[in-house]
């Protein structure tokens, strides 16, 4: 069968793959890429457990077909910690037990990165309408909220 | 399964040539955000032979004010048009509309022109696209036209578009002064849900008097509506109680809604008459602003 190829950036690495036209960002990342910390979960866009960054603007990877990405650029969670340092959104979720299983959590932290990129001092409730898109089971949300919360001050601090 | 095609044209010509070749089996789809379109493909709704991307294509991705009157590319997502703040000081309504479609994870690809082709009665950017007035441009392969809003939906999933027509973009009349457009919609909860009724209502003032009026109904009947008769109430008067109640009336009078687990046909009928008096109250107050 006839495959597309695909030259894009990944993390800030060029990457190449093929393709069929349904496949998403989210099959090639796991199946054809290996790079597994992007989760399916519902593949219908509802649950964000798939949310990558695509030139900056935060997506599910359910939703968008890999072939649409030449050229692009592609955030995931793999490009989050760096030199093996966790960033400070990751520390922080640590920090206040906001994951339990952890299937929501590569979205959650992209969701709540890409927000605090947009705005440093973002409100509970910013948080909250932000991160409508990503759903939590164990949680209950309070906990992540609080993490993204004290990840926002302690960025304005160290800028 | 036989070979999927994924083109991705770069002029709006290559692509209304391609899209009228492969659309005459029906099992070709435009594919703008995709927050529609993959899903059904997904459940198994469709199975297109072939898939046009035309975000590449620069009309689609316009954002442009001619002396105030706006062109939108119908490809541009809710997330971009958010940022282009002028648009959202002339039409709150439309901005507020488009930006209550799902998450922000959506926001960062659904667009005007796939709410409107996917042609649900729910749509929340389509009343409020009606209530402003907006016209939008379509090309096919016998060329470009023109056609209102309200004009586009035939039924649920079903469009007066012709076979290879494209939408380009929505051109927005000229902001009049003292104008002021709001949707608002109904739903269970405060976020990510579909609309059990949406209202969009565009007023334009002179002190208190009404001296035009639109005003649009979503999810309350086969297709999204254009109240006539509640803006014929509306213009000269000066918003009388009697008057908003004879337009809110006029609003239920024209639902014919279905019974779904969302809504009731009685329900939906009473929402109606409730939230268009809420989006008046809300543009009126911003038409008052200017």
């Amino acid at each position: 069968m006839k495959k597309i190829h695909v030259k894009t950036k990944i993390n800030g690495e060029e990457t190449e793959f093929l393709c069929q036209a349904y496949d998403t960002v989210l099959d090639v990342l796991r199946n054809n890429l290996n790079m597994t910390g992007t989760k399916e979960v519902c593949s219908t866009g509802d649950c964000g457990a798939c949310s990558i960054t695509l030139d900056g603007r935060l997506v599910c990877s359910c939703l968008v077909l890999a072939a649409e990405t030449e050229n692009k650029n592609i955030e995931t969670i793999e490009g989050m910690a760096k030199n093996g340092n966790f960033n400070i959104l990751q520390k922080s979720f640590l920090e206040h037990a906001a994951l339990q299983c952890g299937i929501c959590t590569p979205g959650m932290l992209i969701a709540a990165k890409s927000l605090l990129e947009k705005n440093q001092s973002p409100t509970e409730t910013e948080i909250r309408y932000w991160l409508a898109g990503n759903l939590c089971r164990c949680t209950g949300y309070d906990k992540i909220v609080k993490a993204v919360q004290a990840a926002a001050a302690e960025m304005r601090e160290s800028a | 399964m036989s070979e999927v095609e994924f083109l991705s044209p770069k002029t709006l010509d290559e692509a209304v040539q391609v899209f009228s070749k492969s659309s005459k089996n029906g099992k070709a789809k435009i594919l703008a955000g995709g927050t529609d379109l993959l899903v059904q493909i997904r459940s198994g709704i469709t199975y297109p032979d072939t898939i046009i991307d035309v975000k590449n294509i620069s009309e689609l991705k316009e954002i442009s004010n001619d002396d105030g009157s706006y062109t939108i590319g119908a490809a541009v997502s809710g997330s971009i048009l958010d940022e282009e703040k002028d648009f959202g000081d002339n039409w709150p309504g439309v901005l507020e509309a488009l930006k209550l479609i799902g998450s922000e994870q959506i926001q960062g690809r659904a667009s005007l022109g796939g709410n409107l082709c996917n042609a649900s009665p729910a749509g929340d950017s389509v009343p409020a696209l009606i209530a402003s007035g907006a016209k939008v441009n379509l090309h096919g392969p016998d060329g470009s036209r023109v056609l209102p809003v309200e004009e586009i939906h035939l039924g649920p999933g079903k469009t007066n578009l012709k076979d290879g027509e494209i939408v380009v973009n929505f051109k927005f009349p000229k902001k009049k002064n003292n104008s002021g457009d709001a949707y608002l919609r109904m739903i269970p909860r405060t976020e990510m849900d579909i609309a059990v009724v949406g209202c969009a209502v565009n007023v334009t003032i002179e002190g208190n008097k009404c001296i035009d009026a639109r005003v649009a109904l979503g999810a309350v009947a086969p297709t999204a509506l254009l109240v006539e008769e509640a803006s014929k109430l509306l213009v000269g008067s000066n918003f009388e109680d009697d008057v908003i109640e004879k337009a809110a009336q006029a609003c239920e009078n024209a639902c014919n809604p279905i019974d779904d687990k969302r809504g009731t046909v009685s329900y939906r009928k009473k929402v109606s008459k409730v939230l268009f008096k809420r989006a008046l109250a809300k543009a009126i107050e911003r038409a008052k602003r200017g």
